[in-house]
């Protein structure tokens, strides 16, 4: 259920809503405005305070950290866990590397990001 | 910080249930929600902390005064609604209000108009021609408007429309932003309890068989989609509360997860396909099958 709270918030941090140093709002208000428990905003905080995307100061509440480079260290990070994911699942289908390769070639066909334009495949 | 409510050693026997040995405290500012099915001892325990009934053995502290001894001074701070207490059918809400008024010197009017508003009550309809609905509302706008500090709430949600049930959540996440306010309700629907409560007491049979933190309290179980065949020593790991299988599926149900257990299961033959947490329901219903043991 934290997870839930955790998105949001990078969400909001990455679409440049909240911006570095802005102040949060207390865990209470943010508990009573999504309608959620107050150890649920508690550990979404604690969570986010990890992955250095908020930072609290003892008795002045939290802040969106300074370095915006922490949004994308997170998002880096999901990535990793999706490739991880793909790969799991083409071991299990018995895919050959460059069968996967191809695979992933499609996908990115199919959904004409800015990434097949940008960058070339980096491992 | 004070307790919203502390009890101990609690018993209370009738001729078909008893409650046993309960021992369970509050701590004030937060938001506990009482599980168990029906007759599992969740409204005995409510109308004991009301002092409507007086335990058989043990103690019941509420907001630090002693029950049954300062019963009076208690009662006034504290609100309670359950679904089987009775409004005046022929009588407005507004009738209500303002004997409310009369009675309670906490109660704020403007809070009440804004939950008539919020409600979307009418306030000079007789009660006798509100659903079901809307005469659980009333309820609890009567009880919340006076501003108790702890609330006890027996089933507020149960019966309610979904867009009913969502306006009375909201107005239970309000009471939050106070940090002097606590609350106790009790719910068979989980997902309540799941979105609202900071702690989960879980009674079954009149036993209390765990109270944790939700976050951890959801942290510690797993359910795992595991490949391979069931060893028989299986069942007499402590952590797993049931296994399943279908073919060369099997499922396992993990009541205390730690991160070795897939590493443990890959040796004993059965390899781990998925780890998943589970909602509270999926726990819930898990335990009772369990036997009640969480």
């Amino acid at each position: 259920m934290y997870q839930q709270i955790v998105d949001q918030i990078t969400a909001r941090v990455m679409a440049g809503d909240w911006l570095p140093g802005q102040a949060l709002p207390s865990i209470r208000e943010l508990a009573a405005d999504s309608g959620v428990s107050v150890i649920t905003v508690k550990r979404a905080y604690e969570e986010l305070e990890r992955a250095g995307l908020i930072a609290t100061r003892q008795g002045k509440g939290s802040v969106v950290a300074e370095q915006p480079e922490q949004a994308r260290a997170l998002l880096v990070d999901a990535l990793t866990q999706s490739l991880a994911a793909a790969v799991a699942h083409a071991t299990r289908l018995g895919l050959t590397r460059p069968a996967l390769h191809a695979r992933l070639e499609q996908v990115l066909d199919a959904s004409e990001t800015p990434a097949t334009h940008h960058e070339g495949p980096k491992s | 910080m004070m307790a919203a409510f502390a009890v101990s050693g609690l018993c209370k026997r009738y001729p078909h249930f008893a409650l046993q040995e309960v021992t369970l405290s509050l701590t004030e500012g937060e938001v506990m929600g009482l599980v168990g099915v029906n007759g599992a001892g969740k409204t005995t325990l409510l109308r004991l902390l009301t002092g409507i009934a007086a335990a058989d053995a043990g103690s019941v502290e509420v907001l630090g005064h002693r029950l049954p001894q300062a019963q009076v001074t208690a009662k006034r701070e504290i609100g309670f609604a359950s679904e089987d207490m009775r409004l005046y059918r022929s009588q407005s809400l507004d009738w209500h209000i303002a004997m409310m008024r009369r009675i309670y010197p906490g109660w704020d009017d403007a809070y009440a108009a804004s939950l008539v508003h919020r409600f979307d009550l009418r306030p000079q309809q007789t009660l006798g021609g509100y659903s079901h609905g809307q005469r659980v509302k009333a309820l609890l706008l009567l009880c919340l408007a006076r501003r108790p500090r702890l609330l006890l709430l027996d089933e507020p949600t149960t019966g309610l429309d979904p867009v009913a049930r969502a306006e009375v959540l909201e107005a239970l996440a309000d009471v939050l932003r106070d940090e002097r306010r606590s609350v106790l309700f009790s719910s068979h629907n989980s997902h309540d309890v799941e979105q609202l409560a900071d702690r989960i007491a879980f009674l079954h049979g009149g036993r209390l068989i765990a109270h944790a933190d939700k976050e951890r309290f959801l942290d510690d179980w797993r359910r795992l989609l595991c490949l391979g065949s069931v060893p028989p020593a299986l069942s007499s790991w402590p952590e797993l509360a049931q296994v399943r299988h279908a073919g060369s599926q099997v499922e396992v149900k993990v009541r205390r997860w730690s991160e070795d257990l897939p590493a443990r299961l890959s040796a004993a033959g059965l390899s781990v396909q998925r780890v998943d947490p589970m909602s509270l329901e999926d726990i819930f219903v898990t335990s009772v099958r369990a036997g009640g043991v969480a």
